[in-house]
């Protein structure tokens, strides 16, 4: 089973990320379980949100404690919230920043883990530059899967269009792919490295 | 159809295939989505020949489906927490009346404190109220239970309580399979209600009863529970013939066979239990589950037979009465009457506490080596209950006791649940 946890904050669209996460996984034919970490919503305040996915039902309902994916779409919890808590030691972090995790100040904590499989990308800019809004949750998606190539991007497509309709869904399905490319050519110049 | 959708979606779907003709609701908070999307799909034209009617409370809301469940209308509400407290009064006349209204309940726990989160509280604060009342364990069951629940309601002229959890349900998404509308309509019959309100031939319904009929009318409301428990597993049996699944019913065992231990629950917990149970049993444990599906009519004869052979039955539950402790083990109890088992009572997830694998793990560990309490808190902060129990001694002023733990308990922000 693999679990993916996001952190966010109220307004950002974290938990419907999760939920994109499960439709994209449904879409492979998987199980997908998605739930947010359930509370009074305010905008601003830190949001957990969770995405399970597996080849058989899901029946567990307790929060994701030890994840295999960390997608963090606010880079200002990462000294605020103890994102990082229970991470496997191989799992994936995404990161959305501009900035390297080094200059995030997390640099010390990432380097106990697997370091192809941590990375950041500019997704608020990728969004404004599609979207002319600064909603990072779907570019993340299209991050995280070229990140894990646990999802294909096709599937992630296919979860935004069942969202969102129009020129959002256009927005976002663009903004994604590019995501998706910037990853990969990151994840290239990392093995070239 | 299979589909990735929200629970409260899918319930909805699952209710406009039941065609209702009158849906009233209260649309805030601790409303769900389901009227919600019930509302969309009025207003969109795709749930036809349905008034959907915005009512001022949730007082209104029952009163309304009342009305319109007496004038021959399938109806149906949704609620939870203080909004099934703000409504008993006429929960009580619906039973009472014998209208066969379908009601959600979204559980949630009930304040003070003020608190949004899931526990069972609010629906067990109904258990006598004379409504049936179904517990759900995924949303595959939650949407089944709808449709199973407006014919076993219409069939016995009583109203059916569909109890969901708040939010671990409701707000997840999960893959269902939602049934076609031919197919819902040769399961559920068009409502032909055994009493109405009609002007061609006019009735009184509601009459006012002394104490010359009073106790025989309320022994037919437990008459007609009885028959429930006949016609429950009988319908669940024939959704699972059309539909080919197993939804429903009055109890479900799992991995009982040879158990020394059984875990009674209701809801979506029973899915954390099966997986924790499953861990216990790949260690040499001899442990399953019993999961209740129907509360009322509380099915003693099945949960007897179903825990008679185990040497101790442990009630893991979602809800507490103050000042005795369970609320599903007092029932349990009943039904084990005369057997001589050890009997345990977890009290678990009140206001939304996580209930872990590894928690349950745990206190079953203690159950089988019957060094559990009678009555157990399940994760317990005694470090702040303590803190307060020394305040109040030492000082009379000592306080408001919510805003004195949460001080005690600092930040919880940077947790993660």
């Amino acid at each position: 089973m693999l679990q993916v946890r996001f952190h966010g904050r109220g307004g950002q669209g974290v938990v419907t990320a999760a939920e994109m996460l499960s439709i994209a996984a449904f879409e492979q034919g998987r199980h997908a379980m998605a739930f947010p970490s359930f509370g009074s919503e305010r905008t601003g305040a830190p949001v957990v949100a969770f995405c399970r996915i597996d080849d058989r039902e899901i029946r567990l309902r307790e929060p994701i404690l030890a994840p295999d994916v960390l997608i963090i779409q606010d880079p200002t919890l990462l000294h605020q919230v103890d994102v990082f808590q229970g991470l496997k030691p191989d799992g994936y972090v995404l990161i959305n920043s501009t900035r390297s995790f080094d200059e995030l100040g997390v640099g010390d904590i990432v380097r106990k883990f697997r370091h192809e499989r941590l990375t950041n990308v500019p997704a608020t800019e990728i969004a404004i530059k599609h979207l002319g809004r600064p909603v990072a949750n779907a570019v993340l998606l299209g991050g995280f899967a070229a990140l894990s190539g646990l999802i294909t991007l096709d599937a992630v497509s296919h979860a935004i269009r069942d969202k969102f309709s129009g020129k959002v869904a256009d927005g976002n399905v663009a903004a994604a792919a590019e995501a998706y490319e910037y990853i990969r050519n990151e994840l290239l110049e990392l093995s070239h490295a | 159809m299979h589909k990735q959708i929200e629970g409260s979606r899918a319930v909805a779907e699952a209710v406009a295939l039941c065609r209702p003709e009158v849906i009233c609701a209260y649309p805030i908070s601790p409303q769900t989505h389901i009227v919600e999307g019930l509302g969309e799909l009025v207003k969109g034209g795709e749930l036809t020949r349905c008034e959907f009617i915005n009512v001022e409370s949730e007082f209104a809301a029952m009163s309304v489906a009342i009305g319109a469940s007496a004038a021959g209308a399938r109806s149906y509400t949704a609620t939870a927490s203080q909004g099934l407290l703000f409504m008993v009064e006429a929960i009580y006349n619906a039973s009472g009346l014998g209208l066969p209204i379908v009601m959600t309940v979204a559980n949630r726990a009930i304040g003070a404190p003020i608190n949004i989160w899931n526990d069972h509280s609010d629906s067990m604060s109904q258990r006598d109220c004379g409504w049936i009342q179904l517990f759900a364990e995924s949303n595959q069951e939650a949407l089944d239970l709808h449709i199973q629940a407006f014919k076993l309601g219409e069939e016995l002229s009583m109203p059916v309580m569909v109890c969901m959890d708040g939010f671990i349900l409701t707000h997840a998404y999960e893959r269902v399979d939602m049934p076609a509308q031919a197919e819902v309509d040769a399961f559920l019959p068009a409502y032909e209600p055994r009493q109405v309100l009609d002007p061609a031939d006019p009735v009184s319904i509601g009459a006012m009863v002394g104490p010359e009929a009073f106790m025989e009318v309320r022994y037919l409301a437990h008459a007609k529970q009885t028959m429930a428990l006949e016609r429950i597993p009988q319908i669940a049996a024939e959704f699972e013939q059309r539909f080919g699944r197993k939804s429903g019913g009055l109890v479900r065992t799992y991995r009982c066979e040879d158990a020394e231990t059984i875990v009674v629950a209701l809801g979506s917990v029973l899915g954390t239990l099966k997986d924790t149970v499953d861990e216990l049993r790949n260690d040499g444990h001899r442990i399953g589950v019993l999961g209740i599906q129907s509360f009322r009519p509380f099915p003693l004869a099945a949960v007897r037979a179903a825990l008679q052979g185990a040497k101790r039955v442990v009630v893991l539950e979602k809800s507490f009465s103050v000042g005795l402790g369970g609320v599903v083990s007092t029932d349990v109890r009943v039904a084990l009457s005369g057997l001589h088992l050890h009997g345990y009572t977890v009290v678990a997830g009140l206001g939304g506490r996580a209930i872990t694998k590894d928690s349950l793990a745990r206190t079953l560990h203690e159950a089988m080596a019957d060094k559990l309490q009678p009555l157990t808190f399940m994760d317990l902060d005694w470090r702040i209950v303590n803190r307060q129990l020394e305040r109040e001694a030492a000082t009379r002023r000592s306080g408001p006791i919510a805003e004195n733990l949460l001080r005690d308990v600092g930040t919880v922000a940077s947790k993660v649940h």
